[in-house]
């Protein structure tokens, strides 16, 4: 099939940036839409234009290096699915598909459709991890986890710090990925002992970059390829605030 | 070229213990005075960065992506070994030790692989300590499964995604370090060339890939955790960056590297569907747990699968392995998917695929429980090739997944340069010819957390390092050479893309070093690989500067070094006369088409040295001894 693409160019982060038109040709239904970029950067460099520049990493939907915003929904239209996930088979001939970097203050662009994460690494520096160095940690089965637990922690942990929940929120909010690493240890007994100084820096930390706030729009849940729910935004505010009172 | 393993003396169950005791310390006031450069952040880089910054040394750590969580670690679906015996089925640290050895094919170093089995136990604890949601039974006790060519369940997983847990497991230790300011972390940077200097290695030089800016970083030790290099097939399971330029630069800079043709071909992927493909996604074995793997009986059947009888169809894994049955090691299970394919009984397009069919686990478990073990990898397969699973047999064809070649290291996991430390994939010490399933993971973090932390004190502690600065004229040589070589890569100004040599250069390697092969293949390989590397230095486009986010750069520089470490490939599957493990050349097979090995002339591992650009590699052989389990043909049958 042939797609007619808008795709959002930019040379760097200080220079202005606009939408472009591209023709995809031959595209085959069985492409992932990340090889149909592929496709597209061939011909360009063929043209000796510059390819389009996008992050991408393990393809297989687990690495949350690519991003994009597909017809305005970060991750593109298909539920639970990474941009690299996508197949082309969700398109039909003749479509125009608008390409846009992930937009949030917080995550500048690049170049092209590639922005930088790095905010969200510093808030996870600020207390997203359980204060245990190397060595003389005890037996691993020395505190039993009731399974109904331990699911939860593992259904927060499945975050995989794409930031589509950020780009999605009309707020530009991280509270859904802060959310869910503090939930993930907030339901381990390992994590008890810090609880309350995490949440405490992890939000700090948070509020210190250029996220807006949660307005319960729940865009983040809607749009977040590991569906994490907002539940745990929840359970983060209902931390925040016993954390703060002591 | 010295080979010294510096494997300690005495029983094997006493060499790390008494190794400990025999390394030399240093002060933990001194500790901070000791600058290491650390290149990869993955289970390995990760785990050693975070230990060693706890432990007191300067750390810089560097990688190529966003953040270090993006590691390829992170894609590791099925689990992680440790001899914790918590199923009360027979399992002990001997028994990992023997698995491993065996599942590699006598072709690994013992010593090392005895203190892989040794120290993984307290890998999982270290793992829980974190908050590593490993899953569980609903007592509260950690759940296991048997995994890969294992009789015993000694298995740990967070349902399909255990590569990603237990790499934010280390990097949640490595950020805890960065916020604490011991360690420098510089993403987005990559490592272009280390710097040698008297002999040892002292730094690197590294081109940040937002800015396009190189720079240079000494230090006292330098430890690569950089992976493996699948992707010189092109078409691997690896990430798209996954690369062999940091460990291909330090084997031009003077390192060995061991046994680069031992590569592995992991049997349960999902086919190709057209040229366009720009990497193959595997399916975790743990599918073959309950899937049955079978093809048609008769060439050329082209009948869908409900159509054809259980008496036209060849469960030929059960058939050939009965006491292993589909979970064959992964080395078997491809090749024999390649027999079948290549008798024309191969399924789907092209006719390279085989059938893994849960019909009969549905059967008799019932869809939800099936959906409770597997639904996550239904619904990618599903995904990815619109079929459903629950329906239809998967189709499967093995793809290049791991590499257990690597840089030759010594008992401490030193290379053949004083100072340049390997770890996890990058080096080749512990699976021999061929890894088995959930090693990988232990692999990783068995050298970050508990070995790396002693053997690097033990080096410090050994030697008389003089003080070098990164504007040692050294230095600044490997600093402009760099240079040089990327305003090449911009100067060609030729037709071809970087993927399009890439894919070329996979394509051969694919068809003449994969699966199986043969001397007038690998000799056919070699001919063209110098041709196509040439006509990449002639006719290579590459748009942008230097001094930009320039993606075709990268992947050009990357692709140069594939082109190069693929003639050392091929060379050393040629000299290697004999089959073992994922090592197969057809000239060398027992009558019933299996692997044939010849330990009188090739237990060894074979070390290469490089001799200069354009100049044959010399090699080099470090004997492999056995002297605690017996050399044997592996029989899975």
């Amino acid at each position: 099939m042939n797609l007619t693409l808008r795709v959002w160019r930019q040379k760097n982060a200080a220079s202005p940036g606009s939408m472009e038109t591209y023709a995809a040709r031959d595209i085959s239904p069985d492409m992932s839409f990340l090889e149909m970029l592929d496709v597209v950067n061939e011909a360009l460099l063929a043209e000796g234009k510059d390819p389009i520049a996008f992050d991408h990493d393990c393809r297989e939907g687990i690495c949350g290096t690519c991003s994009l915003t597909i017809d305005g929904i970060a991750h593109g239209p298909q539920r639970a699915t990474t941009t690299c996930q996508l197949h082309m088979r969700q398109y039909e001939d003749g479509d125009t598909i608008t390409i846009e970097p992930f937009r949030a203050k917080a995550f500048p662009v690049l170049r092209d459709l590639c922005v930088d994460r790095a905010s969200f690494d510093r808030i996870l520096q600020a207390g997203g991890f359980i204060s245990v160095n190397t060595g003389g940690a005890p037996d691993a089965n020395a505190v039993p986890i009731g399974k109904v637990e331990a699911d939860k922690a593992m259904d927060a942990a499945a975050c995989i710090g794409c930031g589509a929940c950020v780009a999605m929120c009309p707020n530009a909010s991280a509270m859904l990925f802060v959310a869910a690493k503090v939930g993930h240890l907030a339901h381990l007994p390992q994590g008890q002992p810090e609880r309350d100084r995490r949440v405490l820096g992890m939000v700090a930390a948070m509020d210190r970059e250029a996220f807006g706030s949660c307005r319960n729009y729940y865009e983040c849940e809607a749009v977040c390829p590991k569906e994490i729910p907002v539940r745990f935004i929840a359970e983060m505010n209902r931390d925040y605030r016993n954390a703060s009172a002591r | 070229m010295k080979l010294d393993a510096q494997v300690p003396s005495g029983p094997m169950a006493d060499k790390w213990d008494s190794h400990r005791f025999a390394m030399k310390l240093v002060n933990p006031a001194n500790k901070r005075k000791f600058r290491v450069l650390v290149v990869g952040s993955g289970l390995a880089g990760g785990s050693a960065a975070a230990s060693l910054a706890e432990l007191g040394y300067a750390v810089d750590c560097f990688c190529f992506q966003d953040s270090p969580r993006r590691a390829h670690s992170i894609a590791a679906q099925g689990g992680i070994n440790a001899a914790k015996n918590y199923q009360n089925d027979g399992d002990s640290v001997r028994r990992l030790f023997y698995d491993t050895v065996k599942g590699g094919d006598f072709r690994s170093r013992e010593a090392n692989v005895y203190r892989l089995a040794q120290v993984s136990a307290a890998i999982i604890d270290q793992c829980v300590a974190q908050g590593v949601p490993f899953a569980r039974e609903y007592g509260g006790q950690l759940d296991n499964r048997s995994f890969g060519g294992a009789q015993v369940s000694r298995t740990f997983y967070a349902r399909g995604q255990t590569g990603q847990q237990l790499l934010l497991g280390c990097y949640a230790a490595l950020n805890r370090q960065i916020g604490e300011k011991r360690v420098a972390m510089h993403t987005r940077c990559e490592m272009l060339d280390l710097v040698v200097v008297d002999g040892r290695a002292r730094g690197i030089v590294t081109r940040d890939l937002v800015t396009g800016r190189l720079e240079r970083w000494a230090g006292d030790a330098v430890i690569l955790a950089t992976g493996g290099y699948s992707p010189v097939f092109y078409l691997s399971t690896n990430a798209k960056g996954c690369n062999v330029t940091a460990s291909w630069r330090a084997h031009k800079r003077g390192a060995g590297f061991a046994n680069p043709c031992y590569t592995q071909i992991h049997p349960t992927c999902i086919p190709q569907s057209g040229d366009h493909q720009s990497k193959l996604t595997l399916m975790s074995e743990s599918l073959r747990n309950d899937g049955r793997v079978w093809v048609p009986m008769a060439p050329g059947d082209r009948r869908s699968p409900e159509q054809i009888p259980d008496a036209e169809r060849d469960y030929y894994l059960e058939r050939k392995y009965p006491s292993f049955g589909n979970l064959a090691p992964r080395d078997i299970s491809s090749r024999s998917a390649k027999e079948v394919c290549d008798e024309g009984r191969g399924v789907g397009p092209g006719g390279r695929g085989v059938f893994l069919d849960f019909r009969d686990a549905i059967a008799r478990l019932g869809e939800d429980t099936v959906r409770d073990r597997y639904g996550n990898l239904f619904e990618m397969y599903e995904r990815i090739t619109a079929e459903n699973p629950y329906k239809v047999p998967m189709r499967m064809y093995p793809a290049p997944h791991y590499s257990m070649g690597g840089l030759w290291v010594d008992y401490n996991l030193m290379s053949t340069i004083p100072g340049l430390h390997v770890l996890g994939e990058a080096n080749f010490s512990d699976h021999g010819a061929n890894r088995l399933g959930a090693s990988a993971l232990m692999q990783g973090l068995a050298d970050g957390y508990f070995v790396i932390p002693y053997t690097l004190g033990h080096y410090f502690g050994a030697s008389k390092l003089a003080p070098v600065s990164a504007d040692h004229p050294e230095f600044v040589r490997v600093e402009q050479e760099a240079a040089a070589r990327l305003a090449r890569l911009l100067s060609i100004n030729g037709k071809r893309s970087p993927d399009s040599f890439h894919k070329e250069l996979g394509h051969l390697m694919w068809n003449d070093c994969g699966m199986a092969r043969n001397a007038a293949g690998l000799g056919r390989a070699l001919a063209r690989i110098p041709e196509l590397r040439e006509e990449f230095w002639k006719n290579l486009a590459v748009t942008g500067g230097e001094a930009d986010l320039n993606v075709t750069l990268e992947k050009a520089g990357r692709v140069a070094d594939f082109l190069e470490f693929a003639e050392l490939l091929c060379r050393d599957a040629l000299a290697r006369n004999e089959s073992c493990g994922g090592h197969f050349r057809e000239e060398y097979q027992t009558p019933d088409g299996e692997a044939q090995r010849n330990d009188e002339e090739f237990c060894h591992a074979s070390v290469w040295e490089h001799t200069g650009d354009g100049k044959a590699p010399v090699m080099h052989k470090e004997p492999l001894v056995f002297e605690d389990v017996h050399l044997s043909t592996r029989s899975y049958k």
